[in-house]
């Protein structure tokens, strides 16, 4: 397998755990991807935020990781989000269906608002 | 919004919401393809299942692998087996029409598609259609590990509906995809002249069913094929009474 490409961050913002994704999502970012969401949902963080602003590609596998992390937030009940995704990004999400299933904002702030008027 | 994003038709076909059908093969039974929406492994019906199929392939390069895979793709399928792709070939977008589980010249039991929604030179991938024995993705991959290059299969599937549930439940849905898969794997291997021993690894990803899916059984290919057949003397008739009065 060829070495991962993909960087994650991990934040904590209130309610919510952020991943900040840069670089780029393939089959390679697999542990790297599952990591992050470990440490981005620990302590039942009811929210997880992807976020794409830094993201340079993404293949049909890195969109197959991204199913499987969202089957792995439904079994924890962790809502799964994404901000920052461009038109490009915002295309392959619809042509895979996974903005049927993962809420998308265009921003950060955008994300944090909607989580907190659901937690209100 | 980002802009450091990889441009567009970088790979990724454009979305649509039914599949239209081209300049196929005049042999192909072109059903059940045409007006149907793409599903995804997000759709479905039944559990969602990691599917991983591999061979080694010594010193191939994996862009050679894939570029041959493309060209050549029925080729490696198990007999009986069609994939009728589009002229311009395995490119974003394109639509292809699958008729399967065809015994000598008889008609196939299942006609079907499938929509490539990512090609590049390491892998390409595609969708299924509404009716399609599975919801889901399969993409086909090859890269170096270990000195060696490995061709894979990946499916990230559901059972479409109901039906096709009930056939993997009781194992046969399984058995018979995973002979089909590892039989192409060895007939890809055995084309580059290398020794084929190709492993399976199945992942129950969702044991959940989608039951605000089972609808889905109205588009079933399966039905829809039979029905098809029995269905063609009276669309013969009823050409000849068109002929008569046209």
């Amino acid at each position: 397998m060829n070495a991962p490409t993909m960087d994650v961050e991990v934040r904590k913002l209130g309610k919510v755990g952020v991943i900040d994704l840069s670089g780029e999502i393939t089959s390679a970012a697999e542990s790297r991807l599952m990591q992050a969401f470990a440490a981005a949902s620990e302590e039942n963080m009811p929210h997880v935020l992807m976020n794409f602003s830094k993201l340079n590609f993404i293949n049909s596998s890195g969109i197959g990781l991204l199913v499987t992390l969202l089957i792995r937030a439904r079994r924890q009940q962790v809502r799964l989000l994404a901000c920052n995704l461009s038109d490009h990004y915002r295309q392959i999400f619809e042509l895979t269906r996974l903005n049927e299933a993962i809420s998308i904002f265009a921003t950060e702030e955008e994300a944090l608002a909607a989580v907190d008027m659901t937690l209100a | 919004m980002s802009s450091t994003s990889q441009p567009p038709h970088s790979g990724w076909a454009e979305p649509r919401e039914r599949l239209e059908v081209d300049d196929l093969n005049p042999g192909a039974l072109a059903i059940n393809v045409a007006g149907m929406q793409p599903t995804g492994p997000l759709r479905g019906f039944g559990q969602l299942w990691q599917k991983t199929y591999e061979v080694k392939l010594g010193r191939i390069s994996p862009a050679l692998v894939i570029d041959t895979w493309k060209a050549n793709f029925e080729q490696f399928w198990p007999r009986g087996n069609h994939f009728y792709g589009p002229l311009r070939g395995i490119t974003p977008g394109s639509v292809a029409v699958l008729n399967l589980a065809q015994v000598g010249h008889a008609p196939p039991l299942i006609a079907t598609g499938v929509w490539v929604i990512y090609a590049d030179e390491d892998s390409f991938s595609f969708l299924t259609p509404q009716g399609h024995m599975f919801a889901g993705m399969i993409t086909f991959s090859a890269f170096e590990a270990e000195g060696e290059t490995v061709a894979r299969i990946q499916a990230l599937i559901r059972a479409g509906d109901p039906l096709y549930e009930v056939s993997l439940r009781l194992g046969l849905g399984h058995a018979a995809e995973d002979s089909f898969w590892q039989t192409t794997l060895k007939n890809l291997a055995a084309h580059f002249q290398q020794p084929a021993q190709a492993t399976s690894t199945r992942l129950c990803l969702d044991p959940r069913v989608q039951w605000r899916e089972a609808r889905n059984l109205w588009h079933n290919a399966a039905i829809r094929t039979g029905l098809y057949y029995l269905l063609a003397p009276f669309r013969a008739a009823a050409r000849v009474i068109g002929q008569q009065h046209g």
